[in-house]
């Protein structure tokens, strides 16, 4: 997050320094300010309707009146794992696909939604849906949800700004180096040059580098989330064989976006990149490894299992 | 001199934390222990509706039926009396909770009525129950041992007397007979 804000000044405030310096005067920081205010605006709109543009990019449909036998499960499951997680009854969504995913968005444990997929219902058994379903919980009160919002707004704010930015100041970039005419700047005449170039530079990947922050806030959330499952239901073998056949129905996720990838269980892009080890798998991936989120799982439940055959009371207090 | 007064204020400070800490602690744990009460009414309440919704189809099964409805009687009976016998409480919930078990039991012994569509709502509707008030159970001893351990923990324990933090007692089963692993007769079958 301090990333982030620090690199948000330099956007906006690296640009002024380099002016002042370049020109030897004006000292009221106006680009920096403007932006500041037009990123800010922008982020706030995209938080309020992230979660909703989210939905509606899925197609999903709100479950409010539960026709079917699948469709009621769904929500007492969904209404069990509130109660356990401590968390207020998210919405629940289904999104009209047979690959089997699910994704939890809002702004915090208050206004939550949980999505999943037609193809989640149907081939996954009780204890299944609710390991599923209890790892979204644990994203909604980790605060994921919100973060995960914030963050795509991030995002998109610096992608709108830049591409603002770029069309205002098209005529002007060829001559601002030459402006250099104070005499602050000609002493200071390469640095000022490397300056402008680190700055031009840092707004041509910005996307890039907040995405990147994304998805590395995303990856360490998803462990943590696996690990929250197991624990609002005590069985970490179920989330595993979940993760399992997820994973062995291998076909993308086409109505989920890339957009919202980062909020899945798994990968919905069914990416090749998201089974291996190693530095560029850890900067580009937006889920770990599922073989060692269920590696983690399995050694979660045997552990448990050994120590319920050793001492037998401790299964009984649950 | 700054230094002592430095010093006096980050204790200051966290003594604040410390005491706030212990106070947001020991209202989620009333709070849960309030979920539990929530759970065991909405039991109270559904049971009479699925009874009736099974009644035709569990014809044969008429004493099971009934005992489900007489324990049912008996935890409202309990409970109406007041919050103060939490043993009575417990005893009369974990009586119903064998009451139920044993109708889920009978329900799994006749695959045929499973193919009706009454009796495989009730069976979702019974574990989803049971399920709730277990996972209420749940976060109530999670929630009660957290507080438990911060109010004993070094350094947070000093200030424990100033919050008024007491220890919580945890939710258990007192009936030996139920921590017994349950014996499901199948040879009827």
């Amino acid at each position: 997050m301090l990333g982030f804000i620090l690199f948000f000044a330099w956007l906006g405030f690296g640009g002024d320094y380099i002016w002042a310096m370049s020109t030897g005067h004006h000292p009221f920081p106006w680009l920096g300010i403007v932006l500041s205010v037009a990123a800010v605006a922008i982020a706030w709109y995209s938080y309020k309707t992230g979660p909703d543009k989210v939905l509606w990019s899925t197609g999903a449909h709100e479950l409010t009146d539960p026709q079917t036998d699948a469709e009621q499960q769904l929500v007492n499951v969904v209404e069990e794992m509130a109660i356990a997680a401590g968390v207020p009854r998210p919405s629940i969504w289904i999104i009209p696909d047979d690959d089997p995913n699910a994704l939890a968005t809002g702004h915090g444990p208050n206004d939550s939604h949980v999505a999943v997929t037609a193809g989640l219902l149907k081939i996954c058994n009780r204890d299944e849906l609710q390991a599923v379903i209890a790892h979204e919980l644990g994203h909604v009160k980790n605060l994921d949800v919100r973060l995960m919002t914030t963050l795509a707004a991030l995002v998109g704010a610096v992608l709108l700004v830049r591409n603002g930015m770029g069309r205002m100041m098209g005529g002007g970039r060829g001559r601002l180096p030459e402006r250099s005419s104070g005499r602050r700047a000609k002493d200071a005449g390469p640095l000022l040059a490397i300056l402008l170039a680190l700055w031009i530079i840092s707004w041509i990947i910005a996307p890039l580098v907040t995405q990147l922050l994304a998805l590395a806030v995303s990856r360490r959330r998803e462990y943590l989330a696996d690990d929250m499952s197991a624990q609002f239901t005590r069985n970490p073998l179920a989330l595993a064989s979940a993760l399992e056949k997820i994973e062995s129905a291998s076909a993308p996720t086409e109505s989920i976006k890339s957009g919202a990838a980062h909020l899945c269980i798994a990968d919905p892009l069914g990416r090749r990149l998201t089974n291996h080890e190693g530095w560029l798998a850890d900067a580009l991936a937006t889920h770990p490894p599922m073989g060692m989120r269920i590696t983690k799982l399995k050694g979660m439940g045997y552990a448990q299992l050994k120590k319920e055959g050793g001492s037998f009371t401790s299964s009984a207090l649950g | 001199m700054w230094v002592v007064l430095i010093l006096a204020v980050v204790i200051v400070f966290w003594v604040i934390a410390a005491y706030n800490g212990l106070i947001s602690l020991k209202n989620q744990t009333v709070n849960a222990f309030k979920q539990i009460d929530v759970q065991l009414k909405r039991r109270h309440d559904l049971i009479p509706n699925l009874v009736n919704a099974v009644k035709g189809a569990m014809d044969f099964e008429r004493s099971t039926l009934e005992a489900v409805i007489q324990a049912r009687n008996q935890a409202v009976k309990v409970n109406a009396s007041g919050p103060d016998n939490v043993k009575q409480i417990s005893q009369a919930e974990n009586a119903l909770s064998g009451a139920l078990s044993r109708l889920l039991v009978t329900v799994e012994r006749y695959p045929e009525l499973k193919a009706t569509g009454n009796i495989g709502q009730l069976q979702e509707e019974l574990t989803s129950t049971e399920n709730r008030i277990a996972f209420a159970r749940q976060l109530y001893n999670d929630t009660a041992t957290q507080y438990n351990t911060k109010q004993q923990q070094f350094p947070t324990t000093l200030v424990a007397g100033l919050a008024h933090a007491e220890r919580a007692d945890l939710w258990e089963i007192e009936d030996q007979a139920e921590r017994a692993v349950p014996q499901v007769d199948l040879s009827r079958r």
